[in-house]
């Protein structure tokens, strides 16, 4: 027996959140006794990458090194991690809750004809029934799932569980999987990514700006200090509707949904849509010069002034720190 | 071309989320339902797209009989008729069974939906529905052009987006930017209520993954504010207290 975990990788590095997945996989291991971890990956991948996927948890890595599933084609992709799942026997697959993790795991929940539950938040409750706690009414609440089909699919959250980084190499396996040209019928022409940047879903740190930035002529002092913290950068729904940051960027209800360990919202009132795209966030902080702003009931801690006061100072005294 | 949309009813994005009944039902007091709004923008891109090539908009919804105000509003906005699968919808795998059986019924050669409903926050419908179905599936999708067959699209992936081509038939679950939400006009409101609306049974009972119970957040303790004057107090209690950095 063992648990199937499907990785994610962005030019040819094993994405953050498909590691902390596979931690995920080995906590639920260790509770239920399903064996073994193996994770699956697919495409073009650096294999320093692969075997460092076992210090996350992982004891064996299969690797589909066929160069057309290195984009993300969903429909491949979700064949490919079926085959694999049949392969080695698993009864439960864990991936990263992400655009391509969410397409491929609802196909299949359908070909491996398993309960599926997304935004998974802990280790699911195993002493007697299977009941998952995942995150619903975009942040606002919690719900239990409980999974009544043998198969199980579990899209796993950010922050669910700590990443591991004691474990093993993990062994890996080439494997071949059999592809129709149908699978590949639709196709990506181009793929247009901010590279070199923090992703804003995956980020441990977000700095996010709103209105009371003014301008995008003024994002330099919200940059800077995204930099020393190592953070990503996010915004408010209004600053990218006007298009001074692109849409990708734009943290809310009907954006991003961030959830890092720290996010810290500057000159953004704190509108009930926008916090339902942080509100998974571990630590918040606002700085923005209305004391009556929304945002500060629901941060952790709060500095009532200018922005473009404070936030260069804050940089600096990071810079000291850090 | 022949044209379906799906639409949740779900709670307006200001509501105060409460259960009742022991922490097992969603409280509905006080709350006002609208149309998904990712799915508002599915609507919105079909009807631009049905009018654009001419064919038919046929509005879904899985959901019981307080959920019509919600699917004559879809009609209001262009949708030509509407179909109600009576049931409350049980969890994703649930309306995506209901979904694929009318859908394949109709014989529709695009399906949208938005990208995930905003009470579950699932977004595993459409996948669902493309696999029972054997048609690709798409989502998020944030642009979406109809040229024959062909259906050139825009993806949205972490910290960027990727440019797609599929042929028809095919489903997407939708976001923004790929259409403005429409207003109905009065014209759309009152020619809504003669538009049909077939209430039709579940095909199927089945569910795999049901919600069995509901809790809310801890309650946030209030906030420290800090001296804007004195930054480095927030580096130490970002670092020492808080232990984020």
């Amino acid at each position: 027996m063992s648990i199937l975990v499907y990785i994610e990788q962005a030019e040819g590095k094993v994405k953050k959140t498909s590691l902390e997945a596979v931690s995920f996989a080995a906590a639920l291991s260790a509770q239920t006794g399903e064996g073994e971890v193996i994770a699956v990956a697919l495409g073009t991948v650096d294999s320093s990458e692969l075997t460092a996927v076992g210090k996350a948890g992982a004891a064996k890595v299969l690797h589909a090194d066929d160069a057309r599933l290195t984009a993300g084609v969903i429909q491949a992709h979700a064949a490919a991690v079926a085959q694999a799942f049949a392969s080695v026997g698993a009864k439960t697959l864990v991936l990263a809750k992400s655009s391509l993790g969410d397409a491929v795991a609802a196909r299949l929940a359908i070909k491996l004809n398993a309960g599926l539950v997304s935004n998974v938040v802990e280790l699911p409750n195993t002493s007697g029934g299977y009941l998952v706690k995942r995150s619903i009414y975009t942040g606002k609440a919690f719900a239990e799932s409980s999974i009544t089909t043998e198969n199980k699919i579990l899209a796993v959250k950010k922050n669910a569980v700590d990443l591991k980084t004691d474990g093993a190499d993990a062994a890996v396996e080439k494997i071949s999987v059999n592809l129709s040209d149908s699978d590949f019928a639709s196709k990506i022409t181009s793929t247009d990514r901010a590279t070199g940047e923090i992703l804003l879903p995956e980020a441990d740190i977000v700095v996010s700006g709103g209105r009371g930035l003014k301008g995008p002529e003024n994002w330099g002092m919200l940059e800077d200090l995204a930099k020393v913290l190592g953070a990503a950068t996010g915004c408010s729904k209004p600053v990218s509707d006007i298009g001074w940051r692109p849409h990708h960027e734009h943290v809310g209800q009907t954006g991003v949904k961030v959830a890092p360990s720290l996010y810290i919202a500057i000159g953004i009132s704190g509108a009930i849509q926008h916090l339902a795209g942080v509100n998974s966030s571990k630590c918040i902080v606002v700085i923005n010069k209305d004391p009556e702003a929304p945002f500060f009931k629901a941060a952790d801690y709060g500095i009532v002034g200018d922005a473009f006061e404070v936030v260069p100072k804050l940089t600096e005294a990071l810079k000291a720190e850090l | 071309m022949k044209i379906l949309v799906c639409i949740t009813h779900v709670p307006d994005t200001t509501s105060k989320i409460q259960f009742t009944a022991n922490n097992t039902k969603f409280d509905t007091t006080g709350v006002q339902f609208i149309i998904g709004p990712y799915d508002d923008y599915a609507l919105a891109r079909a009807v631009e797209l049905r009018d654009q090539t001419g064919g038919t908009l046929t509005a879904l919804n899985v959901g019981e009989a307080e959920t019509e105000p919600t699917l004559r509003k879809s009609l209001a906005i262009g949708a030509d008729d509407a179909i109600r699968v009576n049931s409350f919808p049980k969890d994703s795998f649930f309306v995506a069974k209901q979904i694929a059986h009318y859908a394949k019924e109709g014989g529709y050669d695009l399906i949208l939906m938005g990208r995930e409903s905003i009470d579950f926050n699932g977004g595993m419908v459409h996948g669902m529905v493309g696999e029972l179905l054997g048609m690709p599936s798409f989502s998020p999708v944030m642009k979406l052009e109809v040229d024959g067959t062909t259906v050139k699209m825009a993806r949205e992936i972490e910290g960027g987006k990727e440019q797609l081509e599929a042929q028809l038939p095919l489903i997407a679950g939708c976001q923004e930017p790929i259409a403005e939400w429409k207003i109905p006009n009065m014209r759309g409101i009152m020619s809504a209520r003669t538009k049909p609306l077939k209430v039709v049974e579940p095909v199927s009972q089945e569910t795999q993954a049901e919600a069995t119970s509901f809790q809310l957040p801890p309650a946030k303790g209030s906030v420290k504010l800090i001296d804007k004057d004195n930054v480095a107090e927030l580096v130490k209690l970002l670092k020492n207290e808080a232990k984020v950095l």
